[in-house]
């Protein structure tokens, strides 16, 4: 499906690279449309599947966003749509910026704003829906680009611009967010991904898989030539990846505060594609950035516009019962797959802590990365099959989970952080064993 | 008389050089096929481990569950097992080829029948392994999104999954050898009938009360009545 409700305001010099056409990967219709939009000062892309409910809000805040800070520049929203079938590609580009102008503010937009939608496929795949807008990005050469989530509740008209100015204004390649959000929200986030990438490439980068992020056209050339998109890994989790890129090719990385971030309606159960879009994700680029993490000791922070990560305390009622039941189910009827992953003195604490009640549990966080690292290694050596260990690693979090739930409960957001830092410190202490476990392994 | 046992002892000794200097070159030709064939199949062995460790059988035979059944049985290695397999192999049809070459009658007719059979057990231990690392796959791929999914009985849900697939690879591998395959049919029938009437009937009756619970959790979540404990968002 194609759709343009502006007439391109004028086609200017553009980099026309038809190759992505050539290629089969973007439509003729598409490609024609984009040359026709001509270049542009900032691009925002949509990823959509089916999100009528959530997108028209989006939208109105992009726009918004365009208004009150971008009025002078040339914008275009790009929606990469896989196949939604409640009409949102309809809503991307029927949402006109005038009744968001009457009713935000009295601002007018100097330029056309053009909105492009492109059906990718049947089915989403976040990958291609990504690769979709770097190809966007790459035609109409924007000085900044972002990605905003489309079933996002909670996000604000200033993002935009916390996020797109540092990017062309400030030379930055990649603006990563940070959000207030409450202490047991992301925990996949502050005990796995953020800590093992922090170890691993050094750089404190609180939210490696963002769902809002901006980036330059020169990191999202780089990524796009770069990126193995044939490969049918190389399509998921392309968050996780894209951040990796940019620190292993020395990119200027920052990261702003962006505000309160409504969580996301992911339960539980999503926990193991969750665990493969970033766990998954990010052990398979320990191999290919080998010479870039070997190297590294200790951890540098980076760039942060704004306040640092907040924290929301208000009590939540979670079912620690059945975090814990299925720790045990785990550690009980997974053994045979763990002799394969873990090393026997890990395997027997975990033994150990499984026969733990509630309120004696504690699975400490030296344990947490030893597992962690032997998870890692087995990966690298697909002593099984890669998804099944991702798959393994699924109730062993949910029994870290249940550590880091108890030992917050009542905790300051001061002392959450303290908690987050130092198993982040410990992921750094241990980085040695890593190494010693990944030679072993060679 | 003496004269005639004499002349009678020499003419069968002469018959017994010449039978013998008539064999001998097929002999030799036999020894040599023999050697030439050892040397072969010691190549060839050499060879087929060394392409064996390459590529990490010994990896994919433990993933399928093999490696263990041959330690439990007090055998090498199965990258080992296999390279002699081949050795052993190439020998025999080196030295079937030499005694084809001594020409002993009725011995051809065997040999040939061996040489067509080599490519059907080939075949057989081809799916035989395959069959294995299936079933190996799958009964972890069940344990796993068994446990995940908080399933009662992963491990059961798991070995199920195996010996259904074992079962039918075993089946398969009888009837690729072509031995008593209308037997083997007919067990099949019966063992995989059987599995799925005691599964049915175990479910039925001895898991009602499980499934009960099953099904009211599940439309007890469908109909949103139990809010009252939040789930973890993981990202």
């Amino acid at each position: 499906m194609l759709k343009e409700v502006s007439t391109p305001e004028r086609t200017g010099a553009l980099r026309t690279d038809a190759k992505l056409a050539e290629e089969g990967f973007l439509t003729d219709d598409f490609v024609r449309q984009l040359i026709s939009v001509g270049e542009i000062d900032i691009l925002v892309g949509l990823p959509t599947h089916n999100n009528a409910k959530t997108i028209s809000s989006v939208v109105a805040a992009i726009q918004s966003g365009i208004l009150q800070s971008f009025s002078r520049d040339r914008a275009a929203i790009i929606d990469a749509d896989a196949g939604s079938r409640d009409g949102t590609p309809d809503l991307v580009v029927s949402a006109s910026i005038d009744d968001v102008r009457r009713r935000d503010s009295n601002r007018f937009a100097l330029r056309t704003l053009h909105s492009i939608s492109m059906q990718y496929g049947s089915s989403p795949a976040r990958g291609i829906a990504f690769r979709t807008i770097l190809s966007a990005a790459e035609l109409l050469r924007p000085r900044a680009s972002a990605v905003f989530s489309p079933d996002s509740t909670s996000i604000q008209p200033d993002w935009l611009r916390s996020l797109l100015k540092p990017v062309s204004t400030e030379g930055f390649d990649l603006v990563l967010p940070t959000y207030t959000r409450h202490k047991f929200d992301g925990l996949l986030v502050t005990n796995l991904l953020y800590p093992v990438t922090r170890a691993l490439y050094g750089l404190r980068i609180r939210e490696p898989y963002a769902s809002e992020f901006a980036f330059s056209s020169r990191l999202g050339s780089q990524f796009l030539s770069e990126n193995s998109w044939n490969d049918e890994t190389a399509r998921e989790g392309c968050e996780v990846r894209f951040t990796v890129a940019a620190i292993a090719g020395g990119f200027r990385i920052g990261q702003v505060y962006l505000g309160a971030k409504d969580p996301l309606d992911r339960s539980a159960a999503d926990l193991v594609p969750a665990l493969r879009q970033t766990i998954g994700v990010l052990f398979g680029s320990m191999e290919s950035n080998l010479s870039v993490w070997t190297n590294k000791t200790g951890s540098q922070p980076i760039t942060t516009i704004g306040a640092d990560q907040q924290f929301a305390l208000e009590p939540r009622r979670i079912n620690r019962k059945r975090l814990l039941d299925m720790f045990r189910a785990g550690v009980a009827e997974l053994d045979s797959v763990f002799q394969s992953i873990l090393a026997p003195s890990t395997l027997a604490e975990l033994r150990g802590i499984a026969r733990l009640e509630e309120e004696d549990f504690r699975y400490s966080g030296e344990l947490w990365v030893k597992t962690v690292y032997e998870f890692a290694v087995a990966h690298h050596k697909a002593v099984i099959n890669r998804d099944h260990i991702i798959q393994a690693l699924a109730p062993l979090f949910r029994g870290r989970a249940l550590t880091f739930l108890l030992e917050n409960r009542t905790a300051s957001a001061a002392a959450v952080e303290e908690h987050i830092e130092n198993l982040c410190l410990e992921f750094e202490r241990l980085k040695p064993y890593l190494l010693e476990l990944w030679k072993d392994r060679e | 008389m003496r004269e005639m046992i004499v002349s009678e002892l020499t003419r069968a000794m002469q018959e017994l050089v010449k039978d013998f200097a008539r064999f001998l070159p097929r002999l030799i030709v036999f020894v040599i096929i023999a050697f030439a064939g050892w040397v072969i199949a010691y190549l060839l062995k050499l060879i087929a481990r060394s392409i064996l460790r390459l590529i990490k059988f010994d990896k994919l035979s433990e993933n399928a569950g093999a490696s263990q059944l041959l330690a439990k049985a007090a055998l090498p290695p199965s990258s080992e097992l296999l390279s002699r397999l081949v050795f052993w192999m190439a020998w025999l049809g080196f030295i079937l080829l030499g005694i084809n070459a001594l020409g002993i009658f009725g011995l051809q007719e065997h040999i040939s029948r061996f040489f067509l059979f080599l490519p059907r057990l080939f075949a057989a231990l081809f799916i035989m392994f395959v069959g294995l690392l299936a079933a190996s796959f799958f009964s972890r791929a069940t344990l796993l999104a068994a446990v995940n999914g908080n399933l009662p009985s992963p491990r059961l849900l798991s070995i199920s999954v195996r010996a259904v697939i074992v079962v039918f690879v075993i089946s398969m591998f009888f009837e690729e050898l072509g031995i008593a395959d209308q037997t083997v049919l007919v067990a099949f029938g019966i063992v995989f009938g059987a599995v799925m009437l005691g599964l049915a009937i175990a479910f039925g009756a001895g898991g009602k009360e499980l499934a009960q619970r099953f099904l009211e959790h599940k439309l007890v979540h469908a109909n949103g009545d139990d809010k009252n404990e939040d789930e973890l968002s993981p990202l």
